[in-house]
């Protein structure tokens, strides 16, 4: 095992730092490239009438899925030391259901709101100031919020604990679903612009 | 500058490849995955840290993020995101896509469109808090990690802005 390379010392805090710099280049980069940086393109994903945020998402989980597991059988990288965020599966589904709405709202998630600002787009900045002032809101307002941000804690869980399956069966699942998905968003982005050119004409 | 006409954007399986990879890079090199949000909870506190120190010490959500002496401003996520911003204008620069606009369909004055941004930004920053995460952290590293709960807040995502489409469609179409 020599992975991941921060973990076993191969350097410093410090250089961690440049790391994150180089990764955050890579991540906005590759957002601004499959259109992420336009709220239009990004929204347009809940009316069905493109489903790139669908396809794009779905390929980078199951690229890095399976890059994780086979680097982790052929014992390369120790999965173990990867940090999995606890699981609070209450707040965390309403969580979701909030940033949901707010997705739809604004048009962006945090990390698109970096890239649409970095490309002269004025709603993604403003955007971006009130993540701010929700988290601003949330943080002021904890002691009250605290006894359901502290709900429902599980620890550290997969979904092949959840289930007792075997971890490369979930792989296999996740990525037969991601196929049938890619294949679906196709066929409804068909439709779609089908029904457009009909009612136009 | 003459003003090229932008670039289309990349195939979204292109994309997403190497969106994938640069998370994979992430968990190899680092041991963790990508995030957005956090980057916001550091730099609230460090700012409140300067203006009201002992406000930031007596409540557990901003000390959550105080290290021992150091700012939190030097943190994984906050230069993270400062790359993000980075690696974002290169590549619309380079696709000659960068331009100062608002983003909305044709039916929704500039005005009430930057309200519904700053509306969103809020239930984002409230919504990641709760979710301990963004689509960036939770949805997208934790979902590579077959990680429950980011599961279990990816599908709340989906189903929270298919569920409120209906109500902003004057805003995108």
């Amino acid at each position: 095992m020599t992975a991941p390379f921060f973990k076993y010392g191969f350097f410093g805090e410090d250089i961690s730092l440049v790391v994150a710099f180089a990764i955050g280049i890579g991540f906005g980069f590759f957002l601004e490239r499959a259109g992420f940086n336009s709220a239009k393109k990004l929204a347009a994903q809940f009316y069905f009438k493109d489903l790139t945020v669908f396809k794009v998402m779905f390929t980078a989980i199951v690229t890095a899925m399976l890059g994780v597991y086979y680097l982790s059988v052929f014992g390369v990288m120790d999965l173990g030391l990867v940090y999995l965020t606890p699981t609070f599966l209450l707040p965390e589904i309403i969580g979701g259901f909030i940033l949901g709405i707010g997705f739809v709202v604004g048009g962006y998630c945090p990390g698109t709101a970096c890239v649409g600002a970095a490309t002269g787009r004025i709603d993604a900045l403003v955007l971006f100031v009130g993540i701010f002032a929700g988290v601003f809101g949330f943080n002021e307002f904890y002691p009250l919020l605290k006894g359901l941000y502290l709900a429902t804690p599980m620890g550290q869980l997969t979904l092949p604990q959840v289930t007792g399956l075997p971890y490369g069966f979930i792989v296999f699942a996740v990525v037969l679903m991601a196929l049938g998905g890619f294949w679906g968003a196709e066929w409804v982005e068909k439709k779609m612009a089908a029904r457009k050119v009909e009612a136009s004409s | 500058m003459e003003s090229r006409p932008a670039q289309p954007y990349w195939n979204p399986y292109l994309s997403g490849i190497g969106l994938g990879l640069v998370l994979l890079a992430a968990f190899v090199v680092m041991g963790r995955g990508l995030g957005a949000s956090g980057a916001v909870a550091s730099t609230i506190t460090a700012g409140l840290n300067t203006v009201a120190p002992g406000h930031v010490a007596g409540n557990p959500a901003y000390a959550e993020y105080l290290k021992d002496g150091t700012s939190p401003l030097k943190d994984w996520l906050v230069f993270e995101v400062l790359g993000v911003f980075v690696g974002g204008y290169l590549s619309g620069m380079l696709a000659h896509r960068v331009t100062r606009t608002i983003e909305k369909g044709p039916n929704i004055t500039n005005k009430r469109r930057l309200v519904y941004a700053f509306i969103g930004g809020v239930l984002m920053g409230v919504g990641a808090k709760f979710g301990r995460g963004c689509t960036s952290g939770q949805a997208l590293s934790g979902g590579a990690l077959l990680n429950a709960g980011s599961w279990a807040f990816m599908l709340m995502v989906f189903a929270g802005a298919y569920a409120f489409a209906y109500f902003m469609r004057r805003q995108w179409q």
